[in-house]
């Protein structure tokens, strides 16, 4: 227990997707405008992450990985397709996730339907399958992992969609207007987080 | 796109005019980590470069035949096979390298640059080009991913490639070392410092500002 909740405070700190890894970057940089969309696109993340990460580590470990296939006879080695059947299993899993969506909580599927599509690209998600695969996380430990590293990364779009809020009141040299300094506070974001680093349970 | 574009503006515009990474914000994603040392950021843009020519022009190649329904999933597999391969080359080649860059060169698959320009070139134009147009937003990443991790190598540690440039207080040298330069914040630093040259030497990739400072009236 001790060591999942250590994973966790791990993944939300100093190993933080959007500062400590720059992953999902594209959708971190064009969603944060405002606070509400930054907020449920963080949200459509964390749901997304918390369903995929764990199907995947199950078809890699029962399926992909050297030794799972051992019953068939068959000593094949698989691990070289986990790039495309997790791909493969995000954009199937958010597809059948947007039509039950839309199904039976309309509601919820008109505040995060329109992000949706986009998170297939997004690279946390995938990056998360990656890591599990990299890292050799069990079941348990994927979904934890799962939470934690999408909680990371909305926490951290809401945090800069807020800082850029109230941005737009100042006044910026011409050049770095823009992407410019949207880039030179996320680097000060994450000189903040790195602050985290060493915090152990 | 409507015009034909000619080859050598298509190879060459998205290196300064139209970089993907400083104007289209594309691609950004997987970049910066692997900046903190030239040679895993150099292995990076050539595989990215090849990953976005060869799945341009197979997706060029082919988009005639594909209904537009399945487009994407279509584009995902290709996109996601020549990944495959450049990972298991780098796997036997170069072994070291492909532990360095870990989860990273698995998410040349979500970089937005090569499902970008897949679907907003190569839908449209013959495969020649399409390729050339893939090496020319490879060549635009890749400019910027190596001035990165130039600056990062030589003023973070006082090496380039590993070989030593400016001698390093530890070893007896000179030069003391800017660990910052090694951390993660220092790429979004120098990124923005990037972007600022950029558009003060490219006027017209400015972005207007949202709200003008009104000028302060005395009121009598």
């Amino acid at each position: 227990m001790e060591h999942l909740l250590s994973l966790f405070v791990r993944a939300m700190g100093p190993e933080n997707m959007a500062l400590a890894f720059f992953l999902g970057m594209c959708s971190f940089i064009a969603i944060s405008k405002k606070v509400e969309t930054a907020i449920g696109l963080g949200i459509a993340v964390v749901v997304v992450q918390v369903v995929t990460l764990p199907v995947n580590n199950l078809i890699y470990t029962h399926l992909l990985k050297e030794g799972a296939l051992e019953w068939t006879g068959l000593g094949i080695d698989l691990s070289f397709l986990s790039f495309l059947t997790f791909i493969g299993v995000i954009a199937a899993i958010v597809q059948i996730l947007e039509m039950t969506l839309d199904k039976y909580v309309p509601a919820l599927y008109n505040s995060l339907g329109i992000f949706l599509p986009l998170i297939t690209v997004n690279c946390v998600i995938m990056a998360g399958s990656l890591f599990m695969q990299e890292r050799d996380y069990n079941f348990s430990e994927s979904v934890v992992y799962a939470f934690g590293s999408g909680l990371s990364w909305a926490v951290a779009i809401a945090l800069l969609a807020g800082i850029r809020e109230k941005l737009k009141y100042s006044d910026v040299p011409a050049g770095l207007q823009g992407l410019g300094i949207v880039f030179i506070i996320i680097g000060l974001m994450s000189l903040g987080f790195m602050s985290f680093s060493g915090i152990q349970l | 796109m409507s015009k034909q574009a000619n080859a050598k503006e298509v190879l060459f515009d998205p290196v300064f005019n139209n970089n993907p990474i400083t104007l289209q914000i594309l691609g950004i994603c997987s970049a910066l980590a692997v900046t903190g040392k030239l040679n895993t950021a150099l292995v990076m843009s050539i595989a990215l470069t090849l990953v976005t020519a060869f799945s341009n022009l197979f997706i060029s190649l082919i988009r005639k035949q594909v209904p537009s329904s399945i487009r994407m999933i279509v584009q995902m597999v290709i996109i996601a096979s020549l990944v495959i391969v450049v990972d298991q080359i780098l796997r036997a080649y170069a072994f070291s390298l492909a532990k360095q860059l870990s989860v990273y060169v698995g998410l040349i698959i979500t970089n937005c640059i090569v499902m970008g320009r897949a679907e907003a070139f190569a839908m449209q134009n013959p495969p020649g080009l399409s390729f050339l147009d893939g090496i020319g937003n490879g060549l635009g990443y890749s400019a910027l991913l190596l001035s990165l991790g130039f600056v990062r190598e030589l003023f973070g540690s006082g090496k380039l490639f590993g070989h030593e440039i400016l001698p390093v207080v530890n070893d007896g040298g000179w030069y003391v070392p800017n660990g910052l330069l090694l951390l993660p914040p220092s790429a979004f630093f120098l990124i923005g410092l990037f972007i600022w040259a950029l558009r003060t030497w490219k006027k017209k990739q400015q972005e207007p500002a949202p709200f003008k400072l009104a000028p302060q009236v005395k009121e009598d």
